[in-house]
């Protein structure tokens, strides 16, 4: 990735305007959903339900399917229609067993060596007390970790709002594509407006400073394609939509399932590591200085002037008063 | 000015000398504090603690050495809230002295070597961007290779929101590497200190082989901005606390600060790296007792450059082959 220098400086007024509009079609209740798009692009569809250990969780769907022919195993977010399909499906954020429930399926594709293709929507993972007392960072976690490692091909597409560790979770793969209004982002921008700007009406601003677009996201390396979208959006045509993604995935998988496991887990490993910008200087190695001389120690135990104490750790690294309790990350 | 005689006792007095318990309300004098540990003297309230003290608290005594420490942030999206990130990085460097909210080294705990990552809470929230990861990487690859158990002490908001996406994948980056752990037979051990919450503990730190948890210590998912904003509930007393961990099974113990270092050691030894198979090479400083490991070792204690005007020596790094 090359260093982008734009010299940091507050999104323009047009940046602001862009960025809001593609975040507002990314979440339009008339965007093709999981379901419509498995719908039209798979010849059939088997959703298999439960994480087998505590409850099914319809923020997240999953199963295997026939992709021109060909067996694959299909999870992906799943928002609702309305306000009653929304609240079945949570708004399509899960609790931890939407992702082990995930886990189980991506375990089953790989004993059975199915392809893996995933569909992100979601604003996020959900936050209340009940996912946490189930453990969702540990579901995102544990799902991520299954990801890294899975041996089969895993095609990776955002249809709708890449929210956060909960899209992360079924998105590592070994291509990331992304239709050309949906967003990709660390936090959501009302919740980066909330933290950074202390205002969430500065959401449409935190949304352009973020670069959560398609093609921002092309541009930084994080994804590897962007599927354009048929008229004023995927909601105008999902026919469309669907004939494009189908044949986005079928030129993933043809580029990814020539690779044999091992090179496809060292590809993917690669992906992964080489994602950021990390600058290199000079200092390799640092430590506390060693043994002293006799001199010096026999000075210090008489603490006689001028010889310097042995420096510590926590001298050079001063750090350590719990002054400010601001919230910084996601 | 301040006059030095010989053979005193060279005492730094700060301008403030006591410090507030938050938990009990009883005051403190710093330099007890500092004694106790960073832990309150009456109610057992476990202060934040730096990098620096957190390694004087572990590591044998001079055994840890930083690597990677020259590795620094840039600024990918060209970030701007209020401030620029990096006038924010700069901020946090000037204030803690630290090039990045998280070191990595190798040190050793009652003579056992081990690959050990550190963040501090205090640069930038200990927030994990691409540096922060690909530290954490660094370590567990270190690991790897030398197969020797891995330690991380966590205190991090999350991902750093500065770097966007960018941020989202680190939790991929330093997740990936903890499977080639498992298939070397490599211990991680993961410790959770306040806070731990977001893309933190939704990657490595909630994927140790043994989790330990500081007491009281803040660890969750969601922050309490986020969760409140999204939730619109009142949120329970506690519930992201180290207490409600262990209640639900996330966590193996909670241990007290005077206690991590014996519990650490133990565990160690009761959880060794597993011996190597064939193809597994012990690389590391298997140090023999032939000529040329005397030799080495003499080398080393004799022949490095001491830079005492900041205290620490470094080392510059060999020429890389390849460039990131």
């Amino acid at each position: 990735m090359s260093e982008i220098l734009l010299g940091a400086s507050p999104p323009s007024a047009e940046a602001i305007e862009s960025a809001w509009r593609r975040v507002q079609l990314a979440r339009h209740p008339q965007r093709p959903r999981t379901l419509d798009l498995v719908a039209l692009i798979f010849d059939d569809f088997a959703e298999l339900h439960g994480d087998r250990s505590f409850r099914d969780d319809p923020a997240i769907v999953g199963g295997p399917a026939l992709l021109d022919g060909k067996a694959v195993m299909v999870i992906g977010h799943q928002k609702g229609k309305d306000t009653e399909s929304n609240i079945l499906r949570n708004f399509g954020s899960p609790y931890p067993e939407g992702f082990r429930k995930a886990q189980r399926l991506m375990i089953l594709a790989d004993k059975l060596g199915l392809p893996l293709i995933t569909f992100l929507d979601t604003a996020g993972a959900f936050p209340g007390p009940a996912a946490e007392e189930r453990g969702q960072a540990e579901a995102i976690a544990s799902s991520i970790k299954l990801m890294t490692g899975l041996q089969v091909p895993i095609v990776v597409v955002i249809i709708g709002e890449g929210g956060s560790g909960g899209a992360l979770a079924i998105g590592v793969g070994d291509e990331v594509l992304a239709l050309e209004n949906a967003t990709y982002a660390v936090i959501s921008p009302e919740g980066c407006a909330a933290i950074l700007w202390r205002a969430p009406e500065a959401a449409p601003t935190a949304a352009a400073a973020m670069r959560m677009t398609a093609a921002d996201q092309l541009e930084l390396g994080v994804i590897d394609g962007v599927i354009d979208e048929p008229g004023e959006g995927a909601h105008d045509d999902h026919a469309r939509t669907a004939t494009a993604v189908k044949e986005a995935i079928l030129a993933s998988l043809g580029r990814i399932t020539r690779l044999e496991t091992e090179a496809l887990l060292t590809t993917r490993y690669a992906r992964l590591r080489g994602i950021g910008l990390v600058r290199e200087t000079e200092i390799a190695s640092a430590q506390l200085p060693r043994e002293p001389s006799l001199r010096r120690r026999i000075g210090r135990l008489l603490r006689l002037p001028g010889v310097p104490r042995r420096p510590r750790w926590s001298e050079i690294w001063p750090s350590g008063e719990d002054a400010d309790n601001n919230e910084e990350g996601a | 000015m301040q006059i030095k005689l010989p053979f005193s006792r060279r005492r730094e007095v700060t301008p403030e000398t006591w410090t507030v318990c938050p938990s009990c309300e009883s005051q403190i004098f710093n330099r007890q504090l500092e004694r106790n540990l960073r832990v309150c003297p009456t109610c057992g309230h476990h202060f934040r603690m730096g990098i620096g003290q957190r390694i004087e608290l572990l590591l044998d005594d001079g055994s840890f050495v930083e690597h990677d420490a020259g590795l620094e942030s840039g600024d990918p999206l060209g970030f701007h809230d209020q401030k620029p990130y990096v006038d924010r990085l700069e901020a946090s460097r000037i204030k803690t002295g630290l090039r990045e909210a998280a070191v990595w080294g190798i040190g050793t705990i009652d003579g056992q070597r081990v690959a050990i990552g550190l963040f501090d809470f205090h640069f930038m929230g200990g927030s994990m961007g691409s540096v922060v990861g690909e530290k954490l990487a660094r370590c567990f690859e270190a690991a790897l290779a030398e197969r020797i158990p891995v330690i991380v002490v966590s205190a991090s908001g999350g991902a750093r929101m500065q770097e966007g996406t960018l941020s989202l994948l680190q939790l991929a980056k330093t997740t990936a590497p903890l499977t080639h752990l498992d298939a070397a037979g490599i211990p991680f051990f993961s410790i959770l200190t306040d806070p731990t919450t977001g893309g933190v503990l939704a990657s490595f730190a909630s994927l140790g082989d043994v989790i330990l948890a500081e007491p009281k210590a803040l660890i969750g998912f969601a922050g309490a901005r986020v969760a409140s904003g999204t939730v619109g509930e009142d949120l329970p007393e506690g519930f992201q606390s180290a207490e409600s961990l262990l209640e639900h099974g996330f966590v193996d113990d909670i241990v007290p600060r005077a206690e991590l270092r014996t519990t650490l050691s133990r565990l160690l030894r009761l959880l060794p790296v597993a011996p190597a198979e064939d193809g597994w090479q012990t690389t590391g400083e298997t140090r023999g007792w032939g000529p040329i490991g005397v030799l080495s070792g003499m080398a080393e204690r004799f022949g490095t450059a001491v830079s005492e005007t900041i205290g620490i020596e470094v080392e510059k790094p060999p020429a890389r082959e390849e460039e990131r």
